[in-house]
């Protein structure tokens, strides 16, 4: 089968820094890629590419086997489309959003009703066509965007980290909506992501990047498969840990991660294994308290990063959690630099890869 | 003189002038109310003036702003600060280089446009351009800068893109826009230099409240300043409730 889209040793550079390094992959029709890999590794680079939003500085991008110039760019740009990590909607309503690239292409006003009206009912936001985008939250403002790009029914569709910051609720309809579109339009989907979760459920394929390249490239179950190969690049994610498991008397699994952390997660398991919890599952509070959660780690805060509304906290229980929360909660909590906070989180947060 | 006859010799001054005013304001109200044909064509003049000065300046300055705003090339940031200069040129001193252009032994002599509602047109564009440039450029530079990419990737050519990004920063621009109109109709030094304020030819608001002042015409003067100033909080109510609404 012939790919889709095809990137040959694609390399791109921003000043003295290498963002892509001699890239070569090729994306196969009506596949599901996720590109995996800590921040700064390429992903959003190599989609910005695919995108045609970006010019590679060496190599060749070809689409449909058609090599991409700069005569045929604007014209090839109408295949494929893009949603930014971060989301950017116009100062307008959600049915003016979803139907601008509909607009653009001069689809008649009924058909741009129609396929707005199917858009919306996807991403589970029928009834919002008249309110405005920007007065949405975050997660409503997010499948906006992805209704908008999905609308297109663009052959390639790219997702920059679509649910990077997101609660639950809002990444499980985001992933159900790409999980669906692939099944039943077959649209090719590439998506970075540095969720392992995400990219150990919906791909076809997984592409491991560090620093401009990628690593290894395969189906989940080899990537999953070769840890020791894979964990040099886990290592820069947030909250993937290795160490050594063991199945306790009721059925779940000690995992000791090393310095004195203990985690347990539900299944069994024994010997050396590898994990994750995601920033969005985990409790955080000032005070011990009892609940459901099985794990519960005493800590202190070592760093503070905030963006869009959401608060990332690095806090250290003798190895390094990121926490997220609203910036509602960490207001509310009066939280600081060098806070000691406790974390809990479920046994089944707990994701074994 | 004792200072009994000073107090009251200034007291009587006061009274007077007091008086002077009252009688301006009400006779300033009958020339309005009642459609004086002078006034009526000072006030239209002036709105014409500077309503084409302000479409024109625009129609240089917004593709300016734009390409400030949104490309990123060599002598951006100078161009940048020489347009926030110009910003607080004095209209005297533009006046003055502009008559002496516009002089029949000037450069542009030969287009004949001194004392010319067409040459006050131009010197008022001039006048105003740094201002729709420098505020529309900071409008622009608000809105995201991803907001360009996003518009690509949805199929928008780069004018198209361009487009949608002017509709994002409309807001601002339209106050780009009445800030220079507000600027061009308020303004002696341009239109007194190059407009010549003669009666029934070049003659607006402003050049006409400082003749009509000179010449004594206190209650005139009172008229066109008032209409003058109700003008400017007219244009500007309607433009902020019409935005306010938009939102």
């Amino acid at each position: 089968m012939n790919p889709i889209a095809e990137l040959m040793a694609v390399t791109k550079t921003y000043d003295d820094s290498v963002a892509l390094n001699n890239v070569s992959l090729k994306i196969e029709h009506g596949e599901i890629l996720v590109l995996l890999g800590p921040n700064g590794s390429g992903k959003s680079t190599m989609l910005r590419i695919l995108a045609l939003l970006q010019k590679p500085t060496s190599g060749e991008l070809y689409f449909r086997n058609v090599r991409i110039s700069d005569k045929n760019r604007d014209q090839m740009r109408m295949e494929t489309t893009m949603v930014f990590q971060k989301t950017v909607l116009f100062n307008t309503t959600v049915y003016n959003n979803v139907a601008y690239g509909l607009k653009i292409r001069k689809i008649p006003t009924n058909e741009i009703q129609q396929r707005v009206d199917k858009a919306l009912r996807l991403v589970k936001l029928e009834g919002f066509e008249r309110r405005h985008a920007k007065k949405l939250s975050g997660g409503e403002q997010q499948r906006v965007a992805l209704a908008r790009a999905l609308v297109l029914d663009a052959k390639l569709l790219l997702l920059d980290e679509p649910t990077a910051n997101l609660d639950p609720k809002n990444s499980a309809i985001i992933e159900e909506t790409m999980a669906e579109l692939n099944r039943e339009r077959k649209t090719t989907i590439v998506m970075a992501t540095h969720n392992m979760f995400q990219a150990k459920s919906l791909p076809n394929r997984i592409a491991l990047m560090e620093s401009g390249r990628i690593t290894e490239i395969g189906v989940p179950a080899e990537i999953f498969g070769r840890l020791s190969k894979a964990l040099a690049s886990f290592a820069a994610l947030e909250n993937t840990f290795a160490g050594n498991a063991k199945i306790t008397e009721d059925g779940a699994t000690l995992i000791d991660v090393g310095n004195g952390v203990s985690v347990i997660a539900a299944g069994q398991y024994q010997g050396k294994v590898s994990f994750f919890v995601s920033p969005e599952d985990i409790i955080l509070s000032k005070n011990p308290f009892s609940s459901s959660a099985r794990n519960m780690l005493k800590g202190r805060i070592t760093e503070i990063q905030e963006s869009d509304g959401l608060v990332k906290l690095r806090v250290d229980v003798g190895k390094p959690f990121t926490v997220q929360i609203t910036r509602r909660s960490f207001d509310d909590m009066n939280l600081n630099l060098k806070a000691d906070v406790h974390i809990a989180f479920k046994a089944s947060s707990v994701q074994i890869v | 003189m004792p200072r009994a006859l000073y107090i009251a010799k200034a007291n009587l001054v006061l009274e007077s002038s007091l008086n002077e005013i009252i009688e301006g304001i009400v006779k300033a109200f009958q020339l309005i109310f009642t459609g004086d044909p002078r006034v009526l064509e000072v006030v239209l003049r002036s709105l014409f003036v500077s309503g084409l000065a302000t479409l024109i300046a625009a129609l240089w300055g917004l593709p300016i702003a734009m390409a400030l705003a949104m490309k990123k090339f060599r002598g951006r940031f100078l161009l940048k600060g020489i347009f926030n200069t110009l910003l607080g040129i004095p209209t005297v001193a533009l006046g003055l280089v502009l008559f002496l252009f516009l002089s029949r032994s000037g450069p542009v002599g030969f287009l004949s446009m001194l004392y010319t509602p067409s040459g006050m047109i131009i010197g008022e564009a001039l006048l105003i351009t740094p201002i729709i440039i420098s505020l529309a450029t900071s409008a622009l530079e608000a809105v995201d800068p991803e907001m360009m990419k996003q518009a690509t990737t949805l199929g928008a050519t780069d004018s198209q893109a361009s487009a949608t990004i002017l509709k994002e920063a409309l807001g601002g621009v339209v106050l780009a826009g009445v800030s220079s109109f507000n600027r061009a109709i308020a303004e002696l030094g341009v239109a007194q230099m190059v407009g010549g304020n003669i009666e029934g030819r070049t003659e607006v608001l402003t050049t006409a409240i400082a003749a009509e002042t000179a010449k004594g015409n206190i209650a005139l003067s009172i008229a066109l300043a008032i209409i003058l100033l109700a003008l400017v909080f007219i244009i500007t109510m309607t433009v902020n409730v019409i935005q306010r609404r938009r939102k």
